[in-house]
């Protein structure tokens, strides 16, 4: 196996809100190997997105405080870093792509401008040179007529192309991490499809690493190697992605996997999982997903311990007192 | 389709509607979208008939002239045997009560200086269907339906998730008892483990008061999931129609079968054998001549850049209708 580029270890991050202290990430650890693609999975308001902005120390503090824990990338520790040191780490070492291609790009310069702002900052480019690379960064990410569409701004590219811009910038200083914040959520299947089949270029080409974060089980299966699944904070189960598919252990990854309707079954009714996402600001006692489980809404070991999440020594974890691996 | 079927509830016939492009001060209108550009289909009371098809195809604005949120240009809905474009306002004012429609945002689709009570009862006001003492009751009675409890009736949108938010607005199309509601991506702002309660819910409620669907949304495996018939649309027309099943076992329109090729499978062991499509959806302002599709099809040939394929039944059955030359 290749090495480890990027390590969380026991990553804690709480926000400060007018109800009172929300613990938005809790204990999260994984590792990132060179060249590997790792998802985050879970719902909207489990921590995932928190836990990849900490990476690039992008939440605003006040109100977020990262309590503990380390992000070690090569074993360096970012969050140890200067703010300065961190801009050089910015694009050039990590870099990231956002949900939200409209409001991610800025309405009043160019796409090409935005694409040099990052290569002249971070590549030794000026000028002309700057502006090719631009260009070409544009054609690499499969942007027709690339020397035209340079000079024109984010309203007159469809959703699509845009997500495309956003790559091209992103992939421009040859990242060795990429974090794609849900890269596909705002776009139709067809054009889903030809953005996925281009980060597995191009991460083929660079062996660059991927950190996926989806609520997307279809986008995980396909593009994946290793999956982190999240539920209130923390992470409940970890796996290789046959693994997880083929044989989910935590309750709740099973009841995600069952719920999705499937092309071509014959499934009458889809399984569901009763409830919703608990509050941050009060959250279950014991094991967080107990209120939602048909086995931990009648067990008392889980209503009042909360689980460890225990590795099985195959890359596979689970927090469950019923689980077994 | 299904012709031969009496019980057809809801029948639309060539339905267009274009939306005017001006330009200039005086809002001189120099050429029009052609959001859906002639769609038949008809649906049996009961049933649901899917509506698939990528963003700016035109499905939303298909379910929204029909139930008459905006003008249409030509063409006719016949709703339970009354032709909906010919009625005047008043008459309109009684059919809007057997038509309700499902938002996809959870979030813009519900007052938020209204209570709960009061999003849910407005419509029973309006219709005068149920005396002013007893509105709570049913409010409560409609709330229990959808799966919420009749505490939530004095509490104000933003207290909801969205999974619960939905459960209101399908509380609020339940309200005046209707027979036919368009639910326009209904669990597409969803997480996924809320998603299926709704999917389950809006059956449940179909199987119990004989509900008829026009069910709009993006992703084929629910749509598959809930329908019996399905509508594949391209660029403002229908290029596939037929039941759930023969449309996923045997798609024949190269659209179509893109389009369920680009799904994702939670299933990792899957060779993927995909057929991407290049480029995007033309702009319906100036779409391509002859087949609409033919730019972006893998199979296209000269004659479809000229012509226009009709929609019609490829083999003997009158179920499965393909506006293709080539399938």
């Amino acid at each position: 196996m290749s090495e480890v580029l990027l390590k969380i270890k026991d990553l804690c991050v709480s926000f400060d809100t007018d109800d009172g202290v929300v613990n938005a990430v809790d204990g999260v650890s994984y590792e990132l190997r060179k060249g590997q693609s790792v998802a985050v999975v879970g719902e909207s308001g489990c921590g995932k997105s928190v836990t990849s902005l900490s990476i690039m120390r992008l939440i605003p503090s006040p109100p977020s405080k990262v309590l503990g824990g380390e992000i070690l990338l090569n074993g360096e520790n970012l969050l140890e870093f200067s703010e300065k040191k961190m801009h050089s780490i910015r694009g050039n070492d990590i870099a990231m792509i956002f949900q939200e291609p409209m409001t991610s790009l800025n309405p009043v310069y160019t796409v090409g401008d935005q694409i040099v702002e990052a290569v002249e900052r971070h590549q030794l480019l000026k000028g002309e040179a700057a502006w090719a690379k631009a260009v070409d960064m544009l054609k690499l990410v499969g942007i027709a007529d690339p020397d035209i569409r340079v000079n024109e701004y984010p309203h007159q590219l469809s959703g699509g192309m845009r997500q495309r811009v956003m790559i091209a910038m992103a992939l421009s200083c040859d990242p060795k991490l990429l974090i794609a914040d849900e890269p596909t959520t705002a776009l139709d299947v067809t054009i889903q499809a030809q953005i996925l089949e281009l980060l597995r270029d191009i991460q083929k080409r660079n062996n660059m690493s991927i950190l996926l974060i989806t609520h997307d089980l279809g986008v995980v299966a396909e593009n994946a190697d290793y999956v982190v699944v999240m539920y209130a904070s923390k992470i409940i189960e970890r796996a290789p992605v046959e693994a997880l598919f083929a044989a989910p252990a935590h309750p709740y990854t099973k009841g995600l996997l069952a719920s999705l309707p499937v092309l071509g079954s014959d499934k009458e009714r889809l399984e569901t999982i009763e409830g919703s996402v608990p509050d941050p600001l009060n959250f279950p006692s014991g094991c967080k997903f107990h209120p939602r489980c048909s086995i931990g809404c009648k067990d008392k070991k889980c209503q009042t311990q909360e689980p460890p999440l225990i590795e099985n020594g195959y890359a596979r974890a689970v927090a469950c007192w019923h689980a077994r691996l | 389709m299904n012709d031969k079927n009496d019980n057809i509830l809801i029948r639309v016939n060539s339905l267009k509607t274009y939306f005017p492009i001006t330009k200039g001060l005086f809002s001189r209108v120099v050429g029009s979208v052609k959001a859906v550009d002639g769609v038949s289909f008809s649906i049996p009371a009961g049933k649901t008939l899917g509506l698939v098809g990528e963003s700016g195809c035109g499905k939303t604005t298909v379910g929204r002239s029909i139930l008459r949120l905006i003008p249409h240009t030509s063409g006719s809905v016949e709703f339970d045997s009354k032709d909906i474009f010919s009625l005047n306002k008043k008459q309109m004012q009684r059919v809007r009560k057997d038509m309700q429609i499902i938002f996809q945002d959870p979030y813009g689709s519900l007052n938020p200086r209204m209570t709960v009570e009061n999003i849910v009862g407005e419509s029973l006001g309006v219709h005068g269907l149920v005396e002013p003492n007893k509105r709570r009751d049913r409010v409560v009675e409609l709330l229990e339906m959808s799966g919420l409890s009749g505490s939530c009736l004095n509490r104000y949108a933003h207290e909801f998730s969205g999974g619960q938010r939905q459960r209101i607005g399908i509380a609020r199309a339940l309200a005046l008892e209707p027979k036919f509601i368009v639910c326009d991506e209904p669990v597409s702002a969803l997480d996924v483990s809320i998603q299926s309660q709704i999917v389950n819910l809006l059956q449940d409620l179909q199987q119990q008061m004989g509900l008829t669907y026009l069910f709009i949304a993006h992703d084929l495996a629910v749509v598959e999931h809930i329908s019996d018939f399905v509508a594949v649309m391209y660029l403002g027309k229908i290029v596939e129609i037929t039941t759930a099943r023969e449309l996923f076992s045997n798609a024949k329109h190269p659209y179509t079968k893109a389009l369920m090729s680009a799904i994702p499978q939670p299933n990792p062991s899957r060779v993927i054998n995909r057929t991407i499509l290049k480029g995007e959806v033309p702009s319906p302002s100036n779409p391509p001549s002859g087949c609409a599709f033919h730019p972006r099809c893998p199979i296209a040939e000269d004659a479809c850049k000229c012509n226009q394929q009709k929609l019609e039944s490829k083999n003997d059955s009158s179920e499965h209708l393909v506006a293709c030359w080539k399938a």
